[in-house]
């Protein structure tokens, strides 16, 4: 740093070197094997004759490459230490952890209705679905139901949220395979869905909206213009998209054949969402176990064959265009009514009847310094988030806090097949593969 | 390096030219963490524009850049390697901690994250919102290149 | 534990023969074969709850009867609450049948071991590393039981309720102020 006597210093505490060493993951990293261990006996054996493996090949030819976990491509702070034989990947093992920003702890020191605002930000793609997830717990555990109205608009914002996650992820998936024109693309639709969150719920990101109850506020006036222009507009751009990827044999020749997984993997690594329907299983929790009313609603569940990337792209692409049905649906059916619960004990009184009654000024007071209290019990609840299956296991015993309040992540899991996917492959299509997974690390690390 | 001998005409010129020069044309390595990455990554594209003060080229290598925008929280197993990314820029180089996580630890006061970047990396701007949105980070970038040009801030 | 205890106290106290089991078929069947494990019914989802040696063989046969997914591994640390202090939770998933069943299991205070699933479902593997990082329950069986979350050296399990959250208090920085 030059020492010039005019200039001033602005930076604060921690200008000595710290002293930091890399922290040694010996454990967590991969070596050269020489026990000689395949990799189905390190995973799990899950089909026989699954990969071609050349045990002959002189352990000198083997190179450890790491990737990451600063990375442009790695989505994230993912770290992949590859085990290479020339161009062809052995063995990969991705290193996780470094975005773990303790949630589940700060779970159990926020209140049910803070909650939301720490859940919100683990898959920060997905806010809604995260939220949607947490809420449909708390209130399992309290034994309450939501009015249509609020049951509408968690439909109506996830659906939305299900579009312009997917649109980051084509946006990425296209940048990083080349055509840096997708990420423009994809981004410039997505700001007008950002645009629509931010009229309705204060944030373009980690709104904490949907709430248990139902939702904080209500829609705002002439939201139905701003949707309809949304459904008006996005399908035209997706045929912009089609223009420049569907039939371009770059792409196709990228993205056909590449990351390859069989249904059994899928569902032994219990792989879920757009990954799982690409290889041919249709399985989708809006269907089975449905929620928030979404049964009354028509779509179609998109189902892959190949089990490729070009596969997860397509059905990416085709469930924008169911989720932008739905809304349509949603926006024409979607009834008149409270956008919460009325309990007095969970939800507060409106600011007007503060002024007015003693008991509202009591409630008010109790619901914000202490929280209501959860009865005691225990609960799985999973929604369809556009990763796949993302499940919150709440615990509660009794208290205004959650004892234990879990997130089954789909990304953490998604990431296993990484390993699977990779095996035998080239090195030039990692990047495609990771890609195509679409890990989002907040979720990974939580 | 920004380096002025005070009277002299010639000197102050080229100084000027200098921070110019480093101001119009910065490259920021890509360190983008959590939430506020898709922000920045929203700040560059085609809505946002960073491209029209000569940014939109997010460098992978932070031997190629000279800004480092740290965009989300810093575990603790990240903050030795955002270090090592820190260390192997060469100078002048600028520190910009966007976002509430990264300036101070945001809502996340515990075990799992360093309390702000500034324990670990020396910051010159503090970006604050959880995440700030894309006209906050340029009002950010833009008051780096004013504070740069104006000598404020030495690399 | 807040489902249906009285599944437990019917079989040791009274010897009456018919305990409580699911009205769903394939539930019923998998109940059925295994004597010493309960089932109760919280808040509307089925709940199996296995003796700590019975784990696997109970996930293998849950397998068979058509569980093909496990969607997670997680516990629940009950300090004191409970004689046995952690309570690891498994929940899985049948594709076939449309069915969810959570499989809860105890260990003990010290040393708490359960035997791993990796060998039935492989794709555990990462959540039952993070249950050993963050509650220190070892699980037996498991090819590569290393630290997942925080890094390797360090000390202490994050999620147990005796670790501090390891708040900091907010400080003011002095900062020299640019006029």
């Amino acid at each position: 740093m030059s020492d010039d006597a005019k200039t001033l210093d602005v930076w604060v505490a921690g200008t000595e070197e710290p002293e930091l060493t890399p922290t040694d993951e010996g454990a967590q990293e991969i070596s050269i094997d020489e026990s000689g261990r395949r990799l189905d006996e390190q995973f799990g054996r899950v089909v026989e004759d699954d990969y071609v493996f050349d045990d002959d090949a002189d352990e000198d030819e083997r190179m450890i490459l790491n990737m990451g976990p600063q990375h442009p491509s790695t989505h994230g702070v993912l770290r992949l230490q590859i085990e290479l034989e020339g161009e062809i990947i052995r063995r990969t093992k991705p290193i996780i952890g470094y975005l773990h920003t303790g949630m589940e702890k700060t779970g159990e020191q926020l209140n049910f209705s803070q909650g939301g605002t720490n859940v919100t930000r683990m898959d920060y793609l997905a806010p809604f679905h995260n939220e949607l997830a947490y809420s449909l717990a708390v209130e399992k555990l309290l034994g309450i139901e939501v009015p249509p109205r609020a049951a509408a608009i968690r439909v109506l914002l996830s659906e939305l949220n299900r579009c312009s996650s997917h649109l980051v992820a084509l946006a990425t998936n296209g940048m990083d395979i080349g055509a840096i024109s997708m990420m423009m693309y994809g981004f410039r639709e997505r700001e007008q869905i950002l645009a629509f969150f931010e009229k309705t719920t204060g944030l373009r990101m980690n709104h904490n909206f949907i709430r248990p109850g139902g939702v904080a506020a209500d829609l705002p006036p002439g939201w139905k213009d701003d949707v309809a222009a949304i459904i008006e507009e996005l399908p035209r751009r997706l045929g912009q998209y089609d223009d420049l990827l569907e039939n371009n044999p770059i792409w196709v020749a990228r993205t056909k054949g590449v990351g390859v997984l069989s249904p059994e993997e899928a569902i032994a690594y219990g792989i879920t969402g757009p990954t799982l329907r690409s290889t041919g299983v249709d399985w989708d929790i809006r269907k089975a176990f449905p929620y928030s009313e979404i049964e009354q609603y028509e779509f179609e569940v998109q189902v892959g064959e190949q089990g490729d990337v070009y596969d997860r792209y397509r059905i990416r692409v085709e469930e924008i265009k169911q989720s932008l049905g739905i809304v349509e649906q949603v926006m024409d059916t979607i009834p008149k009514g409270d956008f919460r619960v009325e309990d007095r004990k969970v939800t507060p009184p409106p600011r007007a009847r503060i002024d007015e009654s003693m008991e509202a000024l009591i409630h008010h007071f109790k619901l914000f310094t202490e929280g209501y209290k959860v009865p005691a019990g225990e609960t799985y609840v999973a929604v369809e988030s556009p990763r796949g299956e993302l499940g919150c296991y709440l615990v509660s015993d009794g208290g205004a806090r959650p004892y234990r309040m879990h997130t089954r992540a789909p990304s953490f899991s998604n990431l296993q097949a990484l390993p699977i996917a990779m095996a035998d492959s080239l090195m030039a299509d990692t990047v495609a593969t990771i890609a195509s997974l679409d890990p989002v690390m907040g979720d990974v690390d939580r | 390096m920004a380096t002025t001998a005070p009277g002299n005409l010639l000197m102050t010129t080229i100084d000027k030219a200098a921070r110019w020069a480093k101001t119009r044309s910065m490259f920021p390595a890509s360190f983008g963490l959590a939430c506020c990455a898709i922000e920045m990554m929203a700040t560059g594209t085609a809505h946002y524009d960073l491209s029209r003060f000569g940014m939109e080229v997010f460098r992978a290598s932070p031997r190629q850049s000279d800004l480092m925008v740290v965009a989300g929280r810093v575990s603790q197993k990240m903050a030795p390697v955002l270090r090592q990314v820190y260390d192997q820029m060469p100078d002048p180089k600028w520190v910009i901690s966007m976002g509430a996580c990264a300036s101070t630890g945001g809502m996340f006061n515990n075990y799992a994250l360093v309390q702000g970047v500034d324990q670990v990396v020396p910051v010159d701007i503090y970006v604050p919102g959880c995440p700030p949105g894309p006209q906050s980070l340029m009002h950010g970038i833009l008051t780096l290149h004013d504070k740069i040009m104006k000598g404020e801030i030495a690399s | 534990m807040t489902e249906d205890n009285s599944a437990v106290e019917t079989e040791e106290a009274v010897e009456v023969p018919a305990r409580p089991l699911p009205d769903n078929e394939v539930l019923r069947g998998l109940f059925e074969a295994f004597e010493d494990v309960g089932w109760g019914d919280s808040l509307g989802q089925d709940v199996a709850l296995v003796p700590n040696d019975r784990w696997l063989e109970f996930a293998t046969a849950a397998k068979g009867a058509g569980f093909e997914v496990c969607v997670d591994v997680t516990a629940v640390d009950w300090m004191r609450q409970r004689t046995e202090r952690f309570e690891v939770v498994a929940n899985l998933l049948s594709m076939q049948h449309r069915l969810r069943l959570r499989m809860i299991t105890t260990a003990p205070r010290q040393e708490p071991t359960v035997a791993s699933l990796v060998p039935v479902w492989p794709g555990v593997n990462f959540a039952e590393r993070e249950v050993y990082d963050m509650f220190g329950i070892t699980f037996e069986g498991h090819p590569d039981l290393t630290r997942i979350l925080m890094p390797d050296e360090w000390e202490g399990h994050p999620l147990r309720k005796d670790f501090g959250v390891g708040t900091v208090p907010v400080q003011f920085k002095e900062s020299h102020k640019v006029s």
